[in-house]
């Protein structure tokens, strides 16, 4: 019996391990997204000016 | 009974020149080379030390691990007239065809090979700064960690696993085919297209992995055409007799981490399973090469893989299947075999990131490099309204592989690290402490001008006597730093040096 309780206290510490966790990652992914304004912004400075240019003139040679 | 097993990656990145007009790749990645071995003012580099190359007397590239090679395949061929150096951290740094190339030192964990791994991606960056010091104003040369240039041309990053001898290669080819269909949802760095000839380019928007669509054979020799799931390579540079190594050709580059530590830490675990004939017999998959496409292709990560004897699975469920075995093995076995406890952070990083493929991929974002540029493709495509086929996407898959740090794409994110930049530093400058590779590494430091050649298996000093000597490395396990640090550090001279080793211990 005893070991039933201690199994089920186990079973709530993960539940509520599991809250937890999904908590920080829906703030992760909040923060996600104003990351993602921000690094989208930079995309757009860094980015190759000419992109049609840049992808035909990249071309390698096989290896290995 | 499973082998303690000894880890490596050999990377060939992509490389351009701009500003000329005819650029010559080989010439290119000579130069980048040469730059970086002139500007380091480290002991053994600089710009007046003696430049040690690579000693190819134990290359057997052309040794099938079946014993015999069909007719008409072609081994790779030995280039030795090309740059081909020795570096003080016990990598390899050489142009291999058209390609800057970094063999990583022999680590014995998944961790240190994910630090020497970095270390090498560092190295090609400092390659590019010294080159580009010393280039024409207008030119310049960029270094690309992918495997593909969208066009049908690839080029690898290559894993090494030491396996013992008597482990049955049928039982092998069954066991790492499955693992490497279906760790593809992770190992993958992302690709914008389809590179299959006959396909339309556009007709895949996206897909997991760079290397899927350059693969023909399950199993073979070859490594650039008729690219086989498993390479029969049959190179073990350890004693033939106890060893092989499987040559893994099949896996992405990685700039996450994550997906580097567990790309090699995870297969790390399949191979000791193999060894003990741990894993169920069952899981054999009807056609590997039509799987790793669809498995490539399906984002979904769901749709149903032909087994042998008609059941069917998905890559993931696969992968859960592996996974579990896994756990179940480490119990039972413990983690000396794989690499120590480290291993346990990688079996928490496949759990973390398999219940998240499960539920939602976008939350490995800055984890798995294909979830990453997914992300970005998608966020920036919806932003300026573009479609699928628009070059900017296409560029912006090839730019996230770019190493130039302000050019960089993937730099810019905040990327799970596992790593400090203390770590990947030191890394740079020092061997690995657990294999032979700290000889290696510390000889050069410690006498570079009296070492003529070296290669992963032996060192050639120069004695000042008619004869060259060569030490031999066959052991991968002995030279480590606790075998010969004090030996090197009390040792004034290598005439010193051989006579200690050459006594009989």
């Amino acid at each position: 019996m005893a070991e039933k309780e201690q199994k089920k206290q186990k079973k709530l510490e993960k539940n509520q391990e599991e809250t937890v966790s999904s908590e920080i990652d829906s703030t992760r992914s909040s923060e996600l997204s104003a990351e993602l304004d921000g690094l989208l912004d930079e995309i757009d400075e860094v980015l190759e000016t000419n992109a049609e240019e840049f992808v035909k003139n990249y071309v390698q040679k096989g290896g290995e | 009974m499973a082998v303690q097993r000894i880890y490596g990656t050999e990377t060939e990145y992509g490389i351009i020149h701009r500003g000329v007009k005819n650029p010559n790749p080989i010439g290119a990645s000579s130069f980048l080379i040469n730059a970086y071995l002139s500007k380091s003012h480290e002991p053994g580099r600089g710009p007046s030390a003696p430049r040690v190359g690579w000693d190819f007397i134990d290359e057997t590239p052309d040794l099938d691990i079946r014993g015999f090679a069909p007719i008409g395949s072609l081994p790779p061929e030995i280039e030795p007239n090309l740059v081909n150096s020795v570096l003080v951290n016990g990598s390899r740094y050489y142009v291999d065809h058209a390609h800057p190339e970094l063999s990583t030192p022999e680590c014995l964990d998944p961790l240190s090979l994910l630090k020497w791994d970095r270390a090498g991606d560092e190295i090609l960056i400092r390659s590019m700064v010294a080159a580009n010091e010393s280039l024409p104003p207008g030119e310049e040369l960029i270094v690309y960690k992918n495997n593909s240039d969208g066009k049908g041309n690839s080029y690898g990053c290559h894993e090494n696993y030491l396996l013992s001898r008597e482990t049955p290669f049928g039982r092998i080819v069954q066991h790492a085919t499955t693992h490497f269909v279906s760790r593809q949802i992770f190992t993958g760095a992302g690709k914008v297209g389809s590179e299959v000839p006959g396909e339309e380019r556009s007709s895949i928007p996206f897909q997991l992995t760079q290397r899927a669509d350059f693969f023909e054979e399950e199993v073979g020799l070859e490594t650039t055409l008729k690219r086989p799931i498993i390479n029969t390579r049959d190179e073990p540079h350890a004693d033939p007799l106890k060893y092989r190594r499987l040559h893994v050709i099949v896996g992405d580059a990685n700039l996450c981490e994550v997906a580097t530590f567990l790309k090699v830490g995870t297969t790390g675990v399949v191979m000791a399973m193999i060894e003990d004939d741990f894993l169920d017999n069952k899981l054999k998959i009807a056609d590997p090469v039509f799987a790793l496409r669809q498995v490539s292709r399906d984002l979904s990560m769901s749709e149903p893989i032909l087994l042998e004897g008609g059941k069917t699975a998905s890559a993931l469920s696969l992968q859960w299947e592996i996974f579990e075995r896994g756990q179940k093995y480490l119990n039972e076995f413990g983690f000396e075999n794989v690499g120590g406890e480290n291993v346990k952070k990688v079996m928490d990083y496949w759990e973390r990131v398999l219940t998240a493929l499960e539920s939602d991929p976008e939350k490995l974002f800055g984890l798995l490099d294909w979830a990453t540029k997914k992300k970005l493709i998608d966020s920036y495509k919806s932003r300026h309204n573009l479609h699928s086929g628009d070059y900017k996407l296409a560029a912006l898959d090839l730019q996230y592989h770019d190493l130039r740090p302000d050019m960089s794409l993937f730099s810019r994110i905040e990327a799970e690290k596992i790593l400090s930049a203390e770590e990947v530093n030191s890394a740079v400058e020092n061997p690995p402490r657990g294999t032979r590779a700290y000889f290696r590494g510390k000889c050069l430091e410690k006498w570079p001008e009296k070492i003529v050649v070296a290669n992963w298996d032996s060192i050639v000093f120069e004695t000042g006597s008619q004869n060259l000597q060569r030490v031999p490395m066959n052991d991968p396990f002995k030279g480590s730093f606790e075998h010969v640090d004090e030996l090197i550090n009390t040792c004034e001279t290598v005439i010193e040096l051989i006579e200690r080793v050459s006594e009989p211990s």
